[in-house]
């Protein structure tokens, strides 16, 4: 995979291999946080930042540390404790430079913490040998594209509350897993643009 | 011996965690202090540790805002005006605020922060909002669902607050509950006892604060409180006064009708309409009947929306909406006082408001 460039990499991870819509990563946020386009705005911002940054973050983490160390298998601990420290400062350089920024993501900051579509981007790149620009078009990449798919589906979920008439049994994440569904295979559209992984 | 093979993995993730915490400590050294700065309130000028926000350094200075939801930005109590030191509206304010609110720069003081010396402007009689502590003296059920609380005032030992007006109670960390939390409740007692505090609960299923005051907190303990807020007391006129509540918003009416004079009643002709739904859900009858006996002019209406099976009902029976029409002849000659909850409240005010009682007369109290 290496001789893919990262600029490929980078529309690559946003529309055809979508972390969220291909991988179904970083469900529990999606699902919860995406009844309002203001709120999913909100978050999917902050994802695009804390996964770009991760990434970057764990790309050296991987290849300066335990690689030299030969401690690969412990690549999950750190990266967790990479994503947790590094949420907690982003968190404190926007409370300190914005608080409109601060008080729109108010909870989701650390909820982005446990997103699972965060560890699985560090994964990712490890596994598929990523350099360090791929590492870094692919971090932004998949933030974009979650961000992405988290606007298309509570722009959905706004019109539906307005307009639909969903039968009980299927009201709330059945409905919404359905419509994920649909707008991944909308996404498989895409597909023939470019291709990794 | 045992090889330092043995124990690279543990200290490179032990030196990587301390690393990123060395990290964290920085970021917070240098972001996260904001050094002593000056908080401007009114004409006073306060030196007060920066990064918190106005709710909270006011707090500390012993002034204190009204808040209902503590600080969550639901319930917009913590009004203020913001003069200098504070950035654009933030979005966690915006949908609390009107537009005529923005033009005027008023902000909730539990959103914005104490960042730089900077400056508000409050209403003046917040000063005179005192913290108390309190004993816990007696409590009974007074339905299945609600309590009534009575407090011995411990220090400062006496309270001046109008009928009406409410307290925020706070309930310290207990259980499982790592926060301590303040709730809005309505006194419910005469306001010219002055050294005692009567409240009003309804348990709420899973509330922190309701479900403290039911079940951990016990005769003889003593609590924090403070106020008085609100400015829902009795007005002083001659109109003819309709109240309307249901539940434990009897509160505040039972403090407002207990504090009038004789004269007063007999004057104004104060109808109570009590809406609940079953028997069990009415409380104080005979305290109202003497009431009645006591006082011709006064009439206490409780109305059952959902009889239940045995509850021998021969008063009013229906939503409280629809009893309202037949004590308010002519809404032109009535003031009217509310307080339950918001749907309630809405459905109440709509049908004064056809019946012709002038809205600015209309005062309630909302639960949050």
């Amino acid at each position: 995979m290496q001789e893919v460039g990262a600029f490929v990499i980078f529309f690559a991870s946003i529309f055809t291999s979508n972390i969220l819509l291909t991988n179904f990563l970083g469900m529990c946020s999606y699902l919860s946080v995406s009844r309002e386009i203001r709120t999913a705005w909100g978050l999917g911002i902050a994802v695009v930042f804390v996964m770009t940054i991760t990434s970057v973050a764990n790309y050296f983490v991987y290849y300066y540390m335990l690689v030299p160390l030969q401690l690969e298998y412990l690549e999950y601990i750190a990266f967790i404790i990479v994503i947790a420290a590094l949420v907690q400062v982003v968190e404190m350089i926007i409370e300190r430079t914005s608080d409109r920024l601060y008080a729109s993501l108010g909870i989701f900051l650390p909820l982005i913490t446990v997103n699972c579509a965060v560890l699985g981007a560090a994964l990712f790149l490890i596994i598929r040998k990523y350099d360090f620009y791929q590492s870094l078009a692919y971090g932004a990449g998949s933030g974009i594209g979650w961000m992405l798919a988290i606007m298309a589906l509570a722009g959905i979920r706004a019109k539906m509350a307005r307009r639909s008439k969903v039968i009980p049994a299927l009201e709330g994440p059945g409905i919404v897993l359905i419509v994920t569904g649909i707008i991944a295979l909308g996404f498989i559209g895409f597909s023939g643009i470019v291709q990794i992984n | 011996m045992v090889s330092i093979d043995y124990f690279i993995p543990a200290l490179s993730m032990a030196s990587l965690a301390t690393s990123l915490a060395v990290i964290i400590l920085l970021a917070e050294h240098f972001l996260m202090d904001y050094g002593e700065v000056e908080l401007q309130v009114n004409d006073k000028t306060f030196k007060v540790k920066g990064g918190s926000t106005v709710l909270g350094t006011l707090k500390q200075e012993k002034i204190f805002l009204p808040s209902a939801c503590g600080g969550r930005a639901t319930c917009a109590y913590c009004k203020v005006k913001a003069v200098t030191g504070f950035g654009d509206i933030l979005p966690t304010e915006a949908p609390l605020l009107t537009k005529e609110e923005v033009s005027q720069n008023i902000r909730l003081a539990c959103q914005i922060k104490v960042k730089n010396n900077c400056a508000v402007t409050i209403p003046e009689e917040l000063f005179s909002i005192k913290e108390f502590t309190a004993r816990l003296d007696s409590v009974e059920y007074l339905t299945y669902d609600i309590k009534h609380f009575k407090f011995k005032l411990l220090s400062p030992s006496e309270i001046d607050f109008k009928a009406g007006q409410y307290v925020q109670f706070q309930s310290p960390p207990y259980g499982e509950v790592s926060e301590s939390v303040y709730r809005a409740y309505s006194m419910s007692g005469r306001a010219d006892a002055r050294d005692v505090i009567e409240l009003m609960v309804r348990l709420v299923p899973e509330g922190i604060c309701t479900t403290y005051m039911f079940n951990h907190l016990k005769v003889g303990h003593e609590v924090s409180l403070t106020g008085p807020y609100g400015d829902f007391f009795l007005r002083d006129t001659d109109r003819k006064m309709v109240c309307i509540a249901g539940g434990s918003g009897m509160a505040p009416i039972r403090s407002i009708l207990s504090g009038m004079t004789t004269g007063d009643i007999e004057k104004r002709r104060p109808v109570f309409l009590f809406g609940a739904r079953a028997r069990r859900d009415l409380f104080l009858l005979s305290e109202w009947a003497e009431f009645e006996a006591k006082h011709p002019g006064f009439r206490f209406i409780p109305a059952l929306s959902g009889q239940e099976p045995g509850d021998d009902w021969s008063g009013e029976t229906g939503r409280i909406t629809d009893v309202i029409a037949k004590y308010v002849p002519d809404g032109r000659d009535f003031e009217a006082y509310l307080c339950g909850s918001p749907g309630m409240l809405n459905a109440c005010v709509d049908v004064l408001r056809n019946l012709g009682v002038n809205e600015e007369r209309i005062f309630y109290d909302k639960f949050g």
